[in-house]
């Protein structure tokens, strides 16, 4: 296989690991918090007890996490020289701001952890929203670099040259804050559907309405409730993301939707895959209209199709499906939260249905398919270009060769660093259940 | 001072702490492992007391130096990162496997948390030794550019005294600053017989370390001639690291208010001596970043960029102070935290 390749299944594969631990990262925390303030408000233990517990898992996943971003940040540099290259020139300066949100979350979260016993209420909370906006700043910071690849700006290029750099105009670069926005509320989402998920399994391991049961039962709404919120706003948010891909990179809008012919009063497909031969969305459900509705508010905005570009400058099509699913996600999951409000609280009932708790359980790890799904869209879909319309991948990548070997090296690891992690979660909290500290 | 110097020694300055911070959080990995099967000493105990709250602080050091060489130095971290594509994946794997097996130690059942500690204690071990080959690699003579991308040599970095030499060093070194960081430590959690266990540590191994010192020298002599003459130009700072050291050493036999040798001056001391042999090697480096093709000058970032970047670290680093003075507070200060068991 080609270095090229090799190069960016590896790095695609760090990012993906890491993401998993990323977005836990900066959702559990806000549970946390959101916790330990219902607990100051209602003096309800079980509060506390939620938030440590959650806390301590998150201090675990937080030694991988913290690892396999040291991996991604030296990672970028070692397998894509050439664009690093350009980052350190214009973009440095999210990579940079990053390091202070890493360095307040790490001091907080060792305060929080190691020195709970010594803190008073009003520490723990602060402790936690510091905690929590230096993994949220964290992670729009590093996000921006990515948004700045889809959207550069600050710079020109003449004869090969980089000129007129102006650090701030590429900070602030056309998507920064929709982008950013998106990837903290689609965060703070799946940090809540993760806990709704374990919380609805431990309440249908559960016999009978125990104190234990109630505890889940609070975990499972207060989860359900916060999930559900950030669903909202990541639709209303993640709207505004693809109308942004309409206006400054229409080949990627073009390959998300399968649309080939530009047009006024576009349709918009719903599943099924892009046909390469054909040039059509095949089995999907076309809604008339509504693309266009969609990219600009009015339908009778003209949507540009792939056909305008020439075919080596299309994104892979296989992107729509991934669109799709990372879309069908977020509605669902919306919908779900908003059923389980209305069955616990405006109808009252104390437990829900069987096939209600397996959909619970499902929403975790649907909201990380969600993510992932996300990010390999977002960086599949601006191929061929490492920043678009400026470099293209394969100028970026290094030429030293043997990643082959290296892949296979990083793969093993992943793969030790998932297993031993999932073990010491499950012993940890099999060794201290919450029965014993309620 | 010209920008780049400015970023120079901004970088230089991570570099430092990084690599006192690391040495003693690796180090004190390792005598964790080490002391494990002794319970009742206490050392492992001290150990993680440091450890735990302090690897994550130390960890985003080396992320610093990685973004801070990116940001003021792009053309030069190219090189680098070109050059470096093996052994520094060997590197990050390393500290991946090893971060994240001393978090799970902590948590782990009983049974298995042995395997985890000798895991996390000789990967510990093993990255100061890679790392600090780094620096006998920006010396010249281990990149070849002349195919249209960097490769490194590695069978002249596997023949080569330096290497071997500076590696000592780094080994060396980790236990030393550890060992007498964490005897300061047990001293004040008042844990005498702990203490006096990482004193000796700290007597035993601090002349090994200042003799890798030297053999540095003498190796650098041979095969970088060019930095061993500047560095002969640096010697009142070479003498006076030397001087401090002596200091710091004294510092260990001085009766204190209970226990023998008074470990916080030690520590200051010989963290002294750090910085000023520090301060000699990287003088006599420059202008070059990577003899003998990239200097300060070429590799340097857009001075828009810089005067950002510069700004940024002013603002942050004083915006995290408070953090800082709390988390010092919290567990290198607060008795209650060293003696809690
Ligand atoms: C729980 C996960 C999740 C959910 C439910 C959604 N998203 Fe999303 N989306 C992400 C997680 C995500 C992400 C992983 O966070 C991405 C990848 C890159 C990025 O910036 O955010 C992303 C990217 C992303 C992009 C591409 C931005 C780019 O290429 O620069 C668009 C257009 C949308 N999203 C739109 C939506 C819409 C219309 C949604 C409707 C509900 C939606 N997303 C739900
Ligand atoms: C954390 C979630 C992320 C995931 C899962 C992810 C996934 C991927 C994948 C799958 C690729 C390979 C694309 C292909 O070749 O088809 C890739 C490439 C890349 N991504 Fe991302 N990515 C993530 C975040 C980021 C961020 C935040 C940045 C910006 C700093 C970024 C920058 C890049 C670069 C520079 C490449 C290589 C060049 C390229 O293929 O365009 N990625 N990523
Ligand atoms: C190219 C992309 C990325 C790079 C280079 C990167 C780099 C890093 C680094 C270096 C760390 C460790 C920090 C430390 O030492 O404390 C880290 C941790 C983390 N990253 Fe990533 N990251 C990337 C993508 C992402 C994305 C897309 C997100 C969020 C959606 C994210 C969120 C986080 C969070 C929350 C942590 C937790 C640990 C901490 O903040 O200390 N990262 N990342």
């Amino acid at each position: 296989m080609d270095e090229l390749i090799l190069a960016r299944s590896l790095f695609g594969t760090t990012m993906g690991f890491h993401i998993i631990f990323a977005t836990l990262g900066v959702g559990i925390p806000l549970l946390s918090l959101i916790s330990e303030i219902t607990y100051q408000v209602t003096k309800d233990k079980h509060y506390a007890v939620m938030a440590q517990r959650w806390t301590k898992g998150f201090a675990v996943l937080l030694g991988v996490g913290i690892p396999t971003g040291t991996i991604a940040g030296v990672q970028l540099t070692l397998l894509w020289p050439g664009f690093m290259e350009v980052v350190g020139k214009v973009i440095a300066l999210p990579f940079q701001i990053e390091i202070f949100a890493f360095l307040l979350e790490a001091l907080f979260m060792s305060i929080y952890v190691y020195a709970q016993d010594r803190l008073s209420a009003s520490m723990r909370i602060i402790s936690l929203s510091l905690v929590t906006l230096g993994a949220c700043a964290s992670a729009v910071l590093i996000t921006n670099v990515h948004a700045f690849e889809g959207t550069p700006a600050g710079f020109r290029i003449v004869n090969g040259e980089i000129v007129d750099i102006d650090p701030w105009a590429a900070f602030f670069n056309p998507s920064f804050f929709v982008t950013g926005g998106h990837v903290a509320v689609t965060a703070f989402m799946t940090g809540a559907f993760t806990i709704a998920s374990i919380a609805a399994f431990k309440m249908l391991r559960e016999k009978g309405l125990t104190n234990v049961y109630h505890f889940h039962r609070k975990a499972l709404m207060l989860a359900l409730i916060t999930g559900g919120f950030f669903s909202l706003l990541t639709a209303l948010n993640g709207h505004d993301s693809a109308q942004l891909l309409h206006k400054y990179q229409p080949e990627k809008l073009a390959a998300a939707e399968g649309l080939f012919e530009t047009q006024a009063y576009a349709p918009l497909a719903i599943g099924g895959y892009t046909d390469r031969e054909s040039k059509e969305v095949k089995w999907g459900i076309e809604i008339p209209w509504l693309l266009s509705f969609l990219a600009n508010n009015r339908f009778d905005e003209v949507v540009i199709g792939l056909n305008d570009y020439p075919e080596e400058e299309w994104p892979p099509l296989f992107v729509h499906t991934l669109f799709n699913a990372m879309v069908g996600i977020g509605f669902l999951l919306l919908g779900l939260s908003i059923i389980g409000f209305i069955w616990h609280d405006l109808m009252r009932k104390k437990s829900f249905p069987k096939w209600m708790m397996w959909l619970f359980i499902a929403t975790g790890p649907l909201a990380m398919c969600g993510i992932e799904f996300g990010w390999i869209f977002a960086c599949t879909g601006r191929q061929p270009w490492v920043i678009y319309r400026v470099m293209l991948t394969e100028d970026a990548v290094t030429k030293t060769g043997g990643i082959g070997s290296l892949f296979i090296m990083f793969g093993i690891v992943y793969l030790i660093l998932l297993i031993s992690v999932v073990l010491v979660l499950y012993y940890y909290f099999k060794r201290h259940p919450v029965s014993k500290e309620i | 001072m010209s920008d780049e110097i400015l970023a120079i020694t901004l970088l230089w300055m991570f570099v430092f702490i990084y690599s006192v911070a690391a040495s003693i959080d690796f180090g004190a990995g390792f005598w964790s492992m080490i002391y494990l099967k002794k319970p009742h000493l206490k050392a492992t105990d001290i150990a993680n007391r440091y450890l735990s709250p302090s690897w994550e602080v130390t960890n985003v050091f080396i992320v610093l130096i990685v973004v801070g060489l990116v940001t003021f130095f792009p053309t030069a971290a190219f090189k680098i990162g070109s050059a470096l594509l093996i052994p520094g994946s060997l590197i990050i794997l390393l500290l991946a496997i090893r971060s994240a097996f001393l978090v799970f130690s902590h948590t782990a059942y009983n049974k298995y948390k042995s395997l985890l500690y000798i895991i996390s204690g000789i990967s510990g071990i093993l990255i100061p030794a890679l790392l600090i080959s780094i620096l006998p690699i920006t010396q010249g003579g281990f990149i070849d550019g002349s195919n249209g991308t960097e490769q490194l040599l590695f069978s002249e970095l596997i023949t080569s005294g330096s290497v071997y030499t500076f590696i000592g060093f780094g080994i060396t070194s980790t236990l030393f600053l550890s060992s007498l960081l964490l005897a300061d430590y047990s001293n004040v959690a008042e844990e005498t017989k702990t203490y006096q266990i990482y004193r000796t540590k700290a007597i035993v191994i601090g002349p090994i370390s200042l003799i890798m010192a030297f053999l540095i020298l003498l190796t650098m002599r041979e095969e970088a001639n060019w930095l061993f003459e500047n560095m002969m130009s640096e010697k009142i700072w070479l003498l006076l690291s030397v001087i401090t050291f002596i200091i710091g050493y004294i510092f260990l036999w001085i009766p204190g208010k209970k226990v023998k040798g008074q470990p916080r001056g030690a520590v200051l001391f010989v963290i002294l001596q750090y910085f000023i042999a520090g301060y000699a090697y990287g003088k006599a480096h420059l202008p070059y970043i990577i003899y003998p093709d990239m200097t300060l000058r070429i590799g340097f970032t857009d001075p828009n960029t810089f005067r950002a970047l510069f700004v940024v670290y002013i603002v942050g680093f004083i915006v995290l102070t408070p953090g800082f003075y709390v988390f010092w507070k919290m567990f290198l200060k607060d008795k209650r935290y060293l003696k809690h068991t």
